[in-house]
């Protein structure tokens, strides 16, 4: 059949030749006359199809539906976290008006979505308790790469130190966005017992050629950094810049960047209302403090306020744009153009719809459940969790003495559970260990039943 | 003219900060069970160093608030499935189809974590495993990446290879430049200089093409490669490419495509054939993904076999009838993202490359091309329009016309065209760019408009420009059918006025 296809309207012939009549030419093909002969495609696309509606629906399915069907959520974290996503956020983030629009360039059409995006940015200064935050970047990784570039810029050292127990993923980024500029990128100690970060070490490694210190709290092991007010001192003592690391939702009950001194806070804003999807579209989240000089650095948009010329209404557009890549070139703070800004509207309307007491609770059911599960896992012969004596958020190392992570992972699977991420290739300090979490989408039941199979996968 | 009238809805809706009442939730998070609560007294848990001590001032407001708010806003905005014809030239605005959402939200992709057991997430291995290869015969490239988030992010990794390359054959320090024309997207030089490297700018001719004698000019054993796009920014397909790829290669250098325009040629002609060594291609652009309202995009990128031992990892494999991931790859540039790129866009596109088909995705290239066409051809005659750079040439899948003399007859700028196109409740075309054409209307109708609207917003156009001549002062009122008008974007950015956040404002108006 000799179908005009549903998503090509002038593929009708009549309209199709009128349209040729009138540019003037008689076949498509005269278009591409600047297209020479010899580089024409002569041969077919490999690409499957084409299939209707119902055969695409299908044989995606089908495909999809290959994944196993776990038991429960995965017991996976480490930068992507399963949380539950409200339907209010589905619904929003599927409206045709926000999610088939482009860049708002043009402010006077694109208000509703430069108000959200400017609620996000509000949102999250309230979360981390700082004065800005960018519309948003790719994700916690290339935003981590982004403030060390920032970092050096401002203050042309060269030298990034970071925690030893640095997700190895965000470092690896954080070397390919650094590689360049020719930063150097040195890992702090640990104290052995707690996991922190060695204060003496520190303070024996910042020097005037430090450009920043990271530090991620709760760290990529889970545990809490301590000292986050101690290590902002010695940073600030040598005009480094102080950037901190952050889970979202741990803000609902540990102490915020703000009041511990931070310059620049990066992290991950996935589990504030967006879907795992095997690892993205991620939300790197991006704030600063009030220093002119470092806003003026930020990479990526920013939504500010201001008025209408004729009647003084309130209304929004992109500010300070003389830092973006469209205006300066070669020359601009980032070369970020797209962002992951339908990610923020989620997690605008994901942090209104739980609001301050809402983050706190969903904070204290991660925190608390992953306790349960620590208590539970620790009464198993030949483990023991967590590897460091620290308290953890919702994720947490657990050490095997008898068996393999990754052994101990098949037997879970076998029963339906996701099991924690095995460490050795990661960390091969921390022996046969695997990094568990613990979120509100595991019930007790899940736990228990896990922590069953946990002690016959470990004997 | 299709019978239309268009009035944006305008709630003025207060900020989500103004709705707020204490003591309202929108959403309950569940509890810990009882036994657990008993057990574990979370109080207890949490140092009190670094316990947080005041709740985040986030607003408290019940469900049904939170939904209407932010359906008000999204009332408050444009998209190209709500709207009319989107022809922002660049940006390919065509229909994201509805069936691509449904198949994203499957929960068997929603619920997957990144690091599960490779033999738990088989499907979703297969679908990207499968996109891989038909990204590779569209782009005639040999082995690719998914990673990039985005087409910038896309562009950035491309010259990581290309640094790599020349990093690898003992020539980093002496490959010092990437030449970039002056059409290019302000992303070109931008990425370039994040991968370290010093931008030289070379002109077009008066057809729009490079000049290849200041190419000549300016290649050497410093050149580490070329960033273009072919077509490129004009619309205009480049006929010297392969000369100028032969240029840069015996210089030395590789060739970067740009692929923000593929949409002209797929199944046409490939950047592989064209002498391109490295590319990027935006998904959410030439693959119908959503743009979001400036994201997620995904901008995978593809090279040739001299440059795939330098791919970002992990790379998806398929050995022994099973889908895995593969870090093997010792001179690899490492990671550009955390995990493997925006995996849900990528499923959205894998769809729509399935439904088009070979034969449907030539076909929509052509489609593109001839609205283009029609729109240029229709409008290049213009009272105050002109079509620069070799009118007579065809156009690809956009068409950059100027309406330098109208600014200058009547006083009417780009600006204002692109304002009345708003107030008709079509969208604007992209402005002010490429740089190099003055008063620039770029349009870009995309394949998915009928002719009904590509003959509405010929109308439009049209029509502001004898309002210019006729009484221009009308045509500079525009836009009043939107939310609000002209706004004071200098006020946004003054170091007295600026305000960035919603703190801020408190602070403001306090004072």
């Amino acid at each position: 059949m000799n179908r005009a296809h549903p998503y090509l309207p002038n593929s009708v012939p009549e309209i199709k030749e009128k349209m040729l009549e009138d540019i003037g030419v008689t076949t498509i093909d005269d278009l591409y006359v600047n297209v020479p002969e010899k580089l024409r495609f002569k041969g077919e696309l490999k690409v499957p199809g084409p299939y209707t509606e119902l055969e695409v629906k299908k044989l995606v399915s089908d495909t999809l539906e290959k994944n196993t069907h776990l038991k429960c959520a995965p017991f996976l974290g480490g930068g992507v976290w399963p949380h539950y996503v409200p339907s209010v956020v589905d619904e929003v983030v599927h409206r045709a008006e926000f999610l088939t629009s482009y860049t708002p360039y043009q402010p006077e059409i694109s208000q509703g979505m430069l108000q959200s995006i400017f609620e996000y940015q509000s949102l999250i200064c309230e979360l981390v308790d700082m004065a800005v935050a960018n519309a948003s970047m790719y994700d916690w990784s290339s935003a981590l790469g982004e403030s060390a570039l920032l970092a050096s810029r401002l203050n042309h050292k060269e030298t990034i130190l970071v925690p030893s127990f640095i997700s190895p993923a965000r470092l690896a980024v954080l070397k390919t966005y650094t590689g360049p500029a020719g930063l150097k990128i040195e890992k702090v100690n640990h104290n052995p017992e707690s996991g922190m970060m060695d204060l003496e070490d520190l303070k024996a490694k910042v020097d005037d050629e430090t450009a920043a210190v990271y530090v991620e709290t709760p760290s990529y092991l889970g545990f809490a950094e301590e000292n986050v007010q101690a290590i902002g001192e010695i940073t600030h003592e040598k005009k480094a810049l102080y950037i901190t690391g952050v889970d979202p939702i741990s803000l609902g009950l540990l102490s915020t960047p703000g009041s511990y001194g931070a310059d620049v806070v990066v992290g991950e804003g996935q589990p504030l209302g967006n879907h795992m999807s095997f690892g993205g579209p991620l939300l790197g989240i991006f704030a600063c403090n009030h220093d002119n000089a470092i806003i003026r650095q930020m990479p990526g948009r920013i939504i500010g306020v201001t008025e209408a010329i004729a009647d003084k209404r309130r209304a929004f557009v992109m500010t300070l744009q003389t830092r973006e890549q469209h205006i300066r070139r070669e020359k601009a703070t980032s070369n970020i153009c797209s962002n992951e800004a339908l990610c923020s509207v989620a997690s605008a309307t994901y942090l209104s719809l739980l609001g301050p007491n809402g983050l706190k609770d969903l904070a204290e059911t991660c925190t608390s459940r992953a306790h349960y599960a620590i208590r539970r896992i620790n009464e198993l012969e030949s483990v023991k969790t967590p590897v460091f004596n620290s308290y953890h958020f919702k994720e947490f190392t657990v050490k095997y003495s008898k068996k393999k992570a990754a052994d101990v992972n098949k037997v879970l699977l076998s029963n339906g559970y996701q099991g924690g991420k095995p460490l050795r290739g990661e960390f091969p300090e921390l022996g046969e260990s695997a990094l568990f979490c613990i979120t509100e989408m595991h019930t007790k039941k899940d736990i228990d039943g896990m922590v069953a199979t946990l002690k016959e996968a470990t004997q | 003219m299709t019978v239309r009238k268009f009035k944006q809805a305008d709630w003025e809706e207060p900020l989500v900060f103004e709705l707020s009442h204490e003591g309202r939730y929108g959403f309950h998070p569940p509890e810990a069970e009882e036994e657990i609560r008993d057990e574990i007294n979370v109080e207890w848990l949490v140092p009190q160093n670094i316990a947080r001590e005041t709740p985040p001032g986030l607003p408290e407001i019940s469900e049904m608030e939170v939904l209407r708010h932010y359906i008000h806003l999204s009332q408050m905005n444009y998209g190209v499935n709500s709207g009319l014809i989107y022809p922002l030239g660049s940006c390919t605005m065509k229909y994201n189809p509805i069936i691509n959402e449904v198949l994203a939200g499957h929960p068997s992709l929603t619920e997957a974590h990144p690091d599960q057991d490779p033999s738990t997430v088989q499907g979703v291995l297969e679908f990207l495993y499968k996109l891989k290869q038909g990204y590779l015969s569209v782009t005639g490239m040999d082995d690719a990446t998914l990673q990039p988030a985005a087409g910038a992010h896309g562009e950035w990794t491309g010259i990581m290879l290309i640094r790599a390359y020349h990093i690898d054959r003992g020539e980093g320090t002496k490959r010092t430049e990437i030449i970039v024309p002056d059409s290019a997207h302000g992303t070109n030089p931008a990425s370039a200089a994040m991968g370290g490297f010093k931008i030289v700018e070379v002109p077009s001719t008066p057809e729009g093409t490079v000049n290849l004698e200041a190419l000549k000019a300016v290649v050497g054993p410093q050149t580490a490669g070329l960033m273009l796009t072919n077509p490129n920014t004009l619309g205009i397909f480049d006929h010297q490419i392969a000369e100028i790829a032969e240029i840069v290669h015996k210089a030395g250098g590789l060739m970067y495509y740009d692929g923000a325009n593929l949409n002209a040629i797929m199944g046409k002609c490939r950047p592989g054939d064209m002498g391109f060594d490295v590319v990027h291609v935006n998904l959410h652009k030439t693959f119908s993904t959503p743009h979001g309202g400036g994201g997620p995009g995904s901008g995978p990128v593809g090279c040739k076999s001299i440059l795939a031992k330098y791919l970002p990892v992990p790379d998806i494999i398929y050995e022994d009838g099973k889908y895995a991931l593969s870090y093997d790859k010792p001179k690899s540039i490492g990671k550009v993202h955390g995990y493997y790129g925006n995996v849900n866009v990528m499923l959205k596109a894998y769809a729509y490359m399935i439904t088009m088909g070979p034969q449907g995705l030539k076909e929509a290239s052509e489609l593109s091309v001839l609205n283009a066409n029609y729109i240029a051809r229709k409008l290049m005659n213009t009272k105050g329009l002109s079509l620069p750079f070799a009118p007579e040439k065809p156009r690809m899948h956009e068409a950059v016309l100027s309406a330098e003399k109208l600014s200058i007859d009547t006083g009417v700028r780009a600006l204002n065209v692109a304002k009345n196109l708003l107030d008709s409740g079509q969208h604007a075309s992209t402005i002010y760019f490429p740089l190099i054409v003055h008063e620039a209307l770029m349009v870009e109708p995309t394949e998915t408009e009928p002719i009904e609207a590509l003959d509405d917003f010929i109308e439009v156009v049209k029509k502001t420009c004898e309002l210019a001549y006729t009484n221009p002062a009308e045509a500079l009122k525009a836009p009043v059918n939107t939310v609000v008008g002209k706004l004071d974007e200098a006020k946004a950015a003054h170091p007295k006025t600026i305000c960035l956040s919603w703190r801020k404002l408190c602070q403001l108006v306090a004072e």
